[in-house]
């Protein structure tokens, strides 16, 4: 270490200071993702468990016609895929929201917030860390299911990539958004009830819409206006490599409010503050 | 567009005469936790090339007082300046140069040294490869080169502080805040990282603030700061706040300020 004691101090940060930065996070979260085997393992079984036994179970009960972006008479089993794709996305957005949770009474959040860089970015970074985590665990799911006769065309595995990473991006800043509210991990449990199975059930992820329609309209409206919806209708119809611009629409909308009102809500004077001091003594 | 240019007011950072400015300075800072109110009106420097020791019991506020300083929480009033910078209007500026130690631990314990040391380095957007070369020279330094690549989870306590010391350097700060470093940790280590940080003030001209509630780490050269219960009751070179205290030792000058009966581990 030099002598620094004359050292002028320089203004702002270049273009490359953020990336380094960003890399630097997405690098870590990918390196403490690898070493939660557990976590990787629960987040690709859960999945296949709908996707192995839900769906054949359901398989005779559920005609599906065709219905855009499918051109053929397909099984359920390939309906339901992009469904629970954007799950394993939902789960993970919910998760890592719960680590962060888990940070700020650990102080590991520290460390990440004493950085210089604006705390807007620093938070962005981790939403975008915490997609990329989603989209290792998407593309291992994709590879089971491609054995179980999931096999959309080999040009959508590419194609799908921009939409898994905007919705990503929402169930991210979503479960961010969400943590900012949650005292204690153990409020966890209720993020379950009232988020994740309303958001999953209420959607287009098991079943089509126009059929949801026959049952109960109001439910069809629901499932509607649930972003969740979205999020599904824009991976099915880019796996297909087609673009689904209602979907697109809301889910960038969406991504933008909840990215948004997430980093509003973890500024300090705001967030943290009211909840007195992280953990330690006063 | 027709307006003439506004006159700049005058810079309240008097960075032309820089030596003057300190390393820290709090002032006039309050806080409160609704209707607890953790600072009252607190007010001191840290000077440049300095080791000050904030001096307080547990639940003085020498934590929040570090969440504050470290942009955690946001200041409710007063003002925080690192060498002259706000903390409050140009976080960025007076973060990239403060380095800090937590006290509770905040390493990754999965990762390996030199990963947890890199990722540090990124947060402050310097280059993979100068953080490589940096990381190398710290953990020599610290003399944990041969563990590099170990998980941090097999470390000792004295060994992952020794690091944390190190990771907070890795960015060259000129301000290093430590906040109960040695809590926890045994007579050697404890030794061990009061000597490390003690060198960096004598040898690198670092500020150093370090939060004890230990007398036996604070040496007659340093400057005090006695925080109890939210209020600076004393500050200055050690001897002259145990002089005004009309005490012979500091132990007796920080119970006579605080009115405490004894002190937990206190200089025995």
């Amino acid at each position: 270490m030099s002598s620094i004691t004359t050292r002028d101090t320089p203004r702002g940060f270049s273009f490359a200071e953020y990336m380094t930065c960003l890399a630097g996070i997405v690098w870590r979260e990918g390196l403490r993702f690898l070493h939660q085997r557990e976590r990787f393992v629960s987040a690709l079984v859960r999945p296949l468990v709908w996707l192995f036994i839900f769906a054949a179970g359901f398989r005779q009960v559920l005609g599906i016609s065709i219905i855009p972006p499918y051109e053929t008479y397909i099984l359920y089993e390939v309906y339901i895929a992009p469904g629970l794709m954007a799950m394993i996305q939902l789960f993970n957005g919910m998760q890592s929201s719960l680590s962060m949770v888990y940070d700020r009474e650990m102080g590991n959040m520290r460390t990440l917030l004493v950085s210089p860089l604006p705390r807007g970015f620093l938070l962005f970074c981790k939403l975008l860390a915490g997609t990329a985590v989603s989209l290792l665990q998407v593309y291992a799911f994709l590879l089971i299911a491609w054995f179980w006769d999931i096999t959309p065309p080999s040009q959508g595995y590419l194609t799908v990539l921009p939409a898994l990473i905007l919705s990503g991006l929402m169930l991210g800043s979503l479960g961010m958004l969400i943590s900012s509210g949650i005292k204690q991990l153990e409020n966890f449990a209720g993020v379950m009830n009232f988020v994740i199975f309303p958001m999953f059930f209420a959607s287009s992820a098991l079943y089509p819409l126009w059929r949801v329609q026959e049952g109960s309209p109001y439910l069809y409206y629901l499932c509607q206006a649930n972003p969740f919806t979205h999020a599904v209708e824009l991976i099915r119809f880019a796996l297909y490599g087609q673009i689904n611009w209602i979907s697109l629409a809301v889910v960038a909308a969406c991504t933008i409010v909840f990215m948004i009102g997430a980093i509003w809500a973890y500024d300090p004077s705001r967030g943290l503050a009211r909840r007195g001091p992280a953990g330690g003594e006063g | 567009m027709t307006n003439p240019a506004p006159i700049p007011e005058p810079q309240e950072a008097p960075r032309l005469d820089a030596a003057a400015v300190p390393a820290l300075s709090i002032d006039g800072v309050s806080h409160a936790y609704g209707p607890r109110r953790a600072l009252i009106d607190v007010s001191f420097n840290v000077q440049r090339a300095s080791f000050t020791a904030l001096l307080g019991l547990n639940g003085a506020g020498k934590s929040t007082l570090f969440s504050l300083i470290t942009r955690l929480f946001g200041i409710q009033s007063g003002r925080v300046g690192i060498f002259g910078h706000d903390i409050g209007k140009s976080p960025g500026e007076a973060l990239r140069l403060l380095g800090v130690v937590f006290q509770p631990r905040t390493l990754d314990l999965d990762l390996s040294l030199t990963q947890n040391l890199l990722y540090h380095a990124a947060l402050h957007g310097i280059s993979r490869r100068e953080a490589r070369a940096r990381a190398a020279e710290l953990l020599d330094r610290i003399g944990l080169a041969e563990r590099a690549g170990s998980k941090v989870r097999d470390l000792s306590g004295g060994q992952m502080r020794r690091l944390e010391i190190a990771r907070a350097l890795l960015h060259r700060p000129r301000l290093l805040l430590l906040d109960e470093p040695t809590v926890g940790l045994d007579v050697k280590a404890r030794a061990d990282i009061i000597s490390q940080v003690r060198r960096l003030v004598t040898e690198q001209g670092i500020g150093v603030l370090w939060a004890t509630h230990l007398f036996d780490e604070i040496m007659p050269s340093d400057d005090l700061v006695v925080l109890h219960q939210g209020k600076v009751l004393a500050k200055g070179p050690m001897s002259r706040v145990i002089s005004e205290a009309g005490a012979q030792d500091v132990n007796t000058a920080f119970m006579r300020l605080t009115g405490a009966q004894t002190m937990p581990g206190g200089g025995a």
